[in-house]
């Protein structure tokens, strides 16, 4: 069985690395993510939000739903790690 | 449990360098609009420099500055400052965290409105990181055992 197993993961492993094959170049200019979503954002950041950094722009407002959920994300580790460790003696 | 660690250079120089690290925590939450930072980092560094009082005195000594209650409150509001924000979006009638509609409750353009929208998430954001890093350091640190400071 766990041969199988070990054939199972070396043909998921060939088949993802044969998919990289596809990938853009790293910092292609011409790869999809850098002729649609990113020279919309670092042409219009100034003039739709007034913030020089379009790091932050990117990150809290056009992805602000993300950055929601991460905060939600941290909030609730928090939480587990008080509800799971915390004892009163 | 951290014992106390009676240290006088250690005790010193954390008394002298807590202050300026809250400071420097507060501008990069604040100046995340113009230089790399914002509430995930700032964050950090306003709860790292609970920690460094943790480790240079101790939790009891800690949590006289900011008890339990008072940080588990705070890592809540964070959230709900977040979340309030695209409330007050929603109900000026614009979509949830569209802070562009800010402007008609402020005398700035929808631009600034922008800003400032962002600039109440990062606060929110560094709110809930400051207090959750505190608190998973002390449950870690004491095994969840750190009894409350006399109040």
């Amino acid at each position: 069985m766990r041969f199988f197993a070990l054939i199972a993961v070396i043909i998921t492993g060939a088949l993802l690395i044969y998919a990289t094959v596809d990938m853009p170049n790293w910092g292609d200019p011409n790869s999809p993510a850098n002729i649609h979503v990113s020279p919309r954002y670092i042409e219009k950041t100034i003039e739709e939000t007034a913030t020089p950094n379009a790091v932050t722009s990117v990150v809290a407002d056009y992805r602000g739903y993300d950055t929601l959920g991460e905060t939600t994300v941290i909030f609730t580790s928090g939480i587990i790690c008080i509800l799971l460790l915390r004892r009163r003696k | 449990m951290i014992g106390r660690f009676d240290n006088v250079i250690i005790q010193t120089i954390s008394r002298l360098l807590i202050p300026p690290i809250q400071l420097f925590a507060l501008y990069v939450i604040a100046h995340g609009h113009y230089s790399p930072g914002g509430g995930f980092q700032g964050g950090c560094i306003l709860g790292a420099s609970f920690i460094l009082m943790v480790i240079a005195y101790d939790i009891k000594e800690a949590k006289r500055m900011m008890s339990e209650k008072v940080n588990t409150i705070f890592s809540s509001l964070g959230v709900i400052i977040y979340s309030g924000i695209g409330v007050v979006c929603l109900i000026l009638s614009a979509n949830y965290l569209d802070y562009g509609i800010l402007n008609k409750i402020m005398p700035v353009t929808i631009a600034e409105a922008r800003a400032l929208g962002i600039f109440g998430v990062e606060v929110g954001v560094g709110i809930t990181v400051m207090a959750v890093m505190v608190s998973i350091f002390l449950n870690l640190a004491s095994g969840g055992e750190h009894e409350e400071a006399e109040e």
